[in-house]
């Protein structure tokens, strides 16, 4: 009778186990290496950010800690003030031409049959492109002395004799206008996909209460692809506080600063002079921006938006 | 209605269309143009890109700018660290995000929402962020100027977009399968091979083809973690290439045209995948 009792509870044991086993722990385990790779690569080291942002570091030797010191000088630096103007310039930027040329660009190819796939791939194309060699097609056409603005100005266009990427009025627009020129393509793609999963009887229904095109758009088109449209903004703020391909393939951040961006200024203090804790202070200056955007989507998702 | 109503209306509809065509049809050429001038200025001789530095090549095409390129540029060897890296990658990030979409759809991992809040977080953290102290961590292991570290670094960033893409492909299993499987006493992993791989390789490919894509073009860490000739990947290596013969246009064009050559391709071989997969999977996360 005791033998029994406890073969049952040996049984149950080993049950629970197996049970546990399989319902908790090898669930787990699957998930282990990306947990591990994430936690290595990035949630570590942001966390050693958080931390050198607060000290004096050269990236050798120990860290000195100096408190809320690369905070203060920050505030008060004239470069760090410029890059986040830019910043700010690149986001307005980025929130209305790409969007405008994406939006537009989308409205004209959805109700097209014929060829729809082909200007879809076209579009595409400038987006798979690798940055360095996007900025080397447009560093060639924009050259000041054989490029564009040159061939134009002999044709009697005087005033495109601008040096693109060389005067601190022009830079900063001229890479913006690169960047957008492989990116409003990746816009259009995306509406186009949000615009196709909109009820078609919808458009019918407009159709039948004799709506314009215009009115269309507006009171079919646009509520419909709303999601993709507030996601798309939420992601170019981030992406335009983090900017640095471009930038950094074109100009360094040059001239005088003029297109230095948060990223550039992080690289350059990090690399070039060795600023360790100040860059990491750039660092987390630039994720509590993004963090700022992230809450912004969490709450809008609480609030039953899909996005 | 009649037929020729019917006609007539659809050839309204083609006809209104018709500035559609023509606004698209520009926006094609805005997108394309640079694009072929950088071709055509990889079939010129130096002399000629100065003479003539938009246009077609009249003056003869000159394939010599590749090999030279391709000679000049070391891309032997910067193909391969390429190759090496990208491939590293795409089996590194399928292997990882592989696993844990299937435990969290097909082994019902408990505490899975977290996880995803986790990874939404996680990817949503600015590279810029860990970049630096991620640097002196991998000076310190050995893994700077290394390709090896190189492939965990973007199998760490790039894994958790592929987990949700996956994930959304192994939603659509339907449950019976998985419960037939384990009926006929199948383990775990012959049900991810016979069962899951099959439906959901789609879903492996686009995501494949995304960090591949990713992996061959970044140039932020590449630039930042490689520095020794022997282990840089195309694209850092270019950048240094176009930096050094800067007046000399046909050799650099050339060797960008040779950068992008592998990736148009494969793009226009499958660009209904890459398509889906940078549109709903890098983007929606």
């Amino acid at each position: 009778m005791r033998d029994r009792s406890l073969q049952a509870s040996y049984e149950l044991k080993e049950r629970t186990r197996q049970r546990v086993w399989r319902k908790v722990i090898l669930p787990w385990l699957f998930v282990a290496p990306l947990l591990l790779l994430n936690v290595v690569v990035i949630l570590g080291p942001s966390a050693g950010s958080a931390y050198y942002a607060f000290t004096k570091w050269s990236g050798i030797g120990p860290a000195q800690w100096v408190g809320l010191a690369n905070f203060r000088r920050l505030a008060g630096d004239r470069v760090y003030h410029m890059a986040f103007v830019n910043n700010v310039k690149w986001t307005l930027i980025f929130l209305t031409v790409p969007v405008t040329m994406g939006l537009l660009g989308s409205a004209l190819l959805a109700p097209i049959k014929k060829g729809q796939m082909f200007f879809r791939i076209a579009y595409f194309v400038p987006y798979v492109i690798a940055s360095v060699v996007n900025t080397q097609i447009w560093r060639n056409i924009l050259h000041p002395t054989r490029g564009i603005g040159v061939m134009l100005a002999e044709r009697g266009l005087k005033f495109m004799d601008v040096t693109f990427l060389g005067s601190r009025g022009t830079v900063l627009y001229t890479i913006a206008f690169v960047d957008m020129w492989h990116w409003w393509g990746f816009l259009v793609v995306l509406y186009l996909a949000a615009m196709q999963a909109i009820n078609p009887q919808l458009y019918e229904a407009a159709r039948i209460e004799g709506a314009t095109r215009g009115q269309e758009f507006r009171y079919v088109t646009l509520p419909g692809i709303l999601p993709t449209l507030v996601f798309t903004v939420l992601m170019t703020i981030i992406w335009s506080f983090l900017v640095f391909d471009y930038i950094y393939l074109l100009t360094q951040g040059g001239p005088a600063h003029a297109s230095e961006v948060l990223s550039t200024e992080l690289f350059k203090s990090a690399f070039f002079r060795f600023e360790v804790g100040y860059a990491a202070a750039i660092g987390v200056s630039m994720s509590f921006i993004c963090t700022l955007v992230v809450a912004g989507f969490v709450i809008l998702r609480r609030r039953g938006w899909e996005i | 209605m009649t037929v020729s109503s019917l006609l007539k209306r659809r050839r309204g509809r083609t006809a209104s269309l018709l500035p559609n065509y023509v606004v698209l049809t520009l926006l094609v050429l805005f997108s394309l143009l640079p694009i072929c001038t950088l071709l055509f200025n990889s079939l010129k001789t130096t002399a000629e890109s100065r003479l003539n530095p938009l246009g077609l090549p009249l003056r003869g095409i000159r394939w010599q700018n590749y090999p030279t390129a391709w000679v000049q540029g070391h891309y032997s060897t910067t193909v391969r660290n390429s190759g090496i890296i990208t491939l590293g990658t795409v089996a590194g990030v399928l292997l990882v995000a592989g696993l844990a979409s299937y435990s969290m759809v097909i082994l019902d991992l408990p505490g899975a929402d977290g996880l995803v809040f986790y990874l939404l977080v996680g990817s949503s953290m600015p590279a810029q962020l860990f970049m630096v102290p991620l640097f002196f961590l991998w000076n310190k292991l050995g893994l700077t100027d290394n390709l090896l570290g190189m492939i965990i670094i973007y199998s760490a960033t790039m894994s958790p977009f592929a987990t949700f893409l996956l994930r959304s492909y192994m939603v659509a299993i339907p449950e019976d399968f998985k419960d037939a499987a384990r009926i006929d006493g199948a383990s775990e992993g012959q049900i991810f091979r016979h069962v899951i791989v099959p439906i959901i390789w789609p879903g492996f490919l686009t995501a494949g083809l995304v960090a591949g894509l990713g992996a061959w073009n970044e140039f932020l860490f590449a630039v930042t973690f490689l520095h020794r000739e022997e282990v840089k990947p195309v694209s850092t290596s270019l950048y240094a290439f176009v930096d050094r013969y800067s007046t000399d246009w046909g050799l650099t064009s050339a060797a960008s045209v040779l950068m992008i050559l592998p990736v148009i391709v494969i793009f226009l071989c499958l660009q209904r995948q890459f398509i889906e997969g940078l549109t709903q999977g890098g983007l929606k996360i």
